[in-house]
């Protein structure tokens, strides 16, 4: 099998984030799409290491995870912070730093 | 035989996690986005596991869909109150042009793939993304990004409790 249907798999994953990130206004399920889209990237390292024969893509691809995962974390506390202040979650409210 | 079982067992795992990503941005309710968003991350494992990347499959079972998944149910149950109402907003015009933006980037890069012309696989060694064969290459090459990368948590962690608590 070749690693073209990988590649189109992630890049439709990505797609999706992309699209969840423009239109979705609530600041949690924005981060959801951002993972989403660093899962599509992973995947994209991960068919290309195996098409190649060579493991240095997985490397990367686990460090991409703990990435996301110290992303998430900080992130969250953010959203939390945020809400403490402003008390909503909608990025559309959230616009302070526009000005 | 081998190769038309791997075809089958492809879709049988990309059908379900396109649903479950595009179940994602459509649910209403966020909790519902969680939910799906760890179903897509099952059945991106088992594409993992298809590309014999069985360590990355396990820690994408274990880290993604058990700690960083826990980690947004938490903050969805502190932050949703009860009379929320998830009505649908209207989408603005910024929004609906950046999703046919987006569906043009998937559509370029999947013209582009098809334009390479088939990427055949190559032949790997039987221990090709084990935890052996990884573990070796992330503590000789890639031991100073490791340790960095411990380094990053760290951080991540001390950061998120300055941040979220309201008194130190």
């Amino acid at each position: 099998m070749d690693a073209n249907q990988y590649i189109a798999l992630a890049a439709f994953l990505f797609g999706i984030g992309l699209v969840g990130v423009v239109v979705k206004r609530n600041m949690l399920v924005v981060f959801m799409c951002i993972e989403l889209m660093l899962n599509a990237a992973n995947l994209t390292f991960l068919a290309f290491a195996r098409r190649a024969g060579n493991m240095n893509g997985h490397a990367i691809a686990f460090f991409v995870i703990a990435v996301a995962a110290a992303e998430a974390a900080v992130g969250l506390a953010i959203v939390i912070a945020v809400f403490r202040t402003r008390g909503t979650l909608n990025v559309d409210e959230v616009a302070s730093l526009r000005n | 035989m081998i190769d038309r079982a791997e075809v089958w067992v492809f879709w049988v795992f990309a059908v379900p996690l396109i649903m479950a990503s595009a179940g994602v941005v459509v649910a209403r309710n966020p909790v519902n986005s969680a939910m799906s968003l760890v179903a897509a991350f099952f059945f991106l494992a088992g594409i993992y596991v298809l590309l014999t990347a069985h360590l990355l499959a396990f820690l994408q079972v274990l880290v993604y869909a058990g700690a960083i998944m826990v980690l947004f149910l938490f903050v969805i149950m502190l932050l949703t109150t009860g009379d929320q109402d998830f009505e649908r907003t209207r989408l603005k015009v910024m929004q609906v042009a950046g999703a046919f933006g987006a569906a043009g980037v998937v559509a370029v890069v999947v013209l582009a793939v098809n334009r390479l012309g088939p990427m055949p696989m190559s032949a790997v060694p039987s221990n090709f993304g084990t935890v052996k064969a990884v573990g070796r290459l992330l503590y000789t090459q890639y031991l100073l990004p490791f340790e960095a990368t411990s380094l990053l948590l760290l951080v991540a962690i001390v950061g998120a409790v300055v941040v979220a608590k309201q008194r130190i």
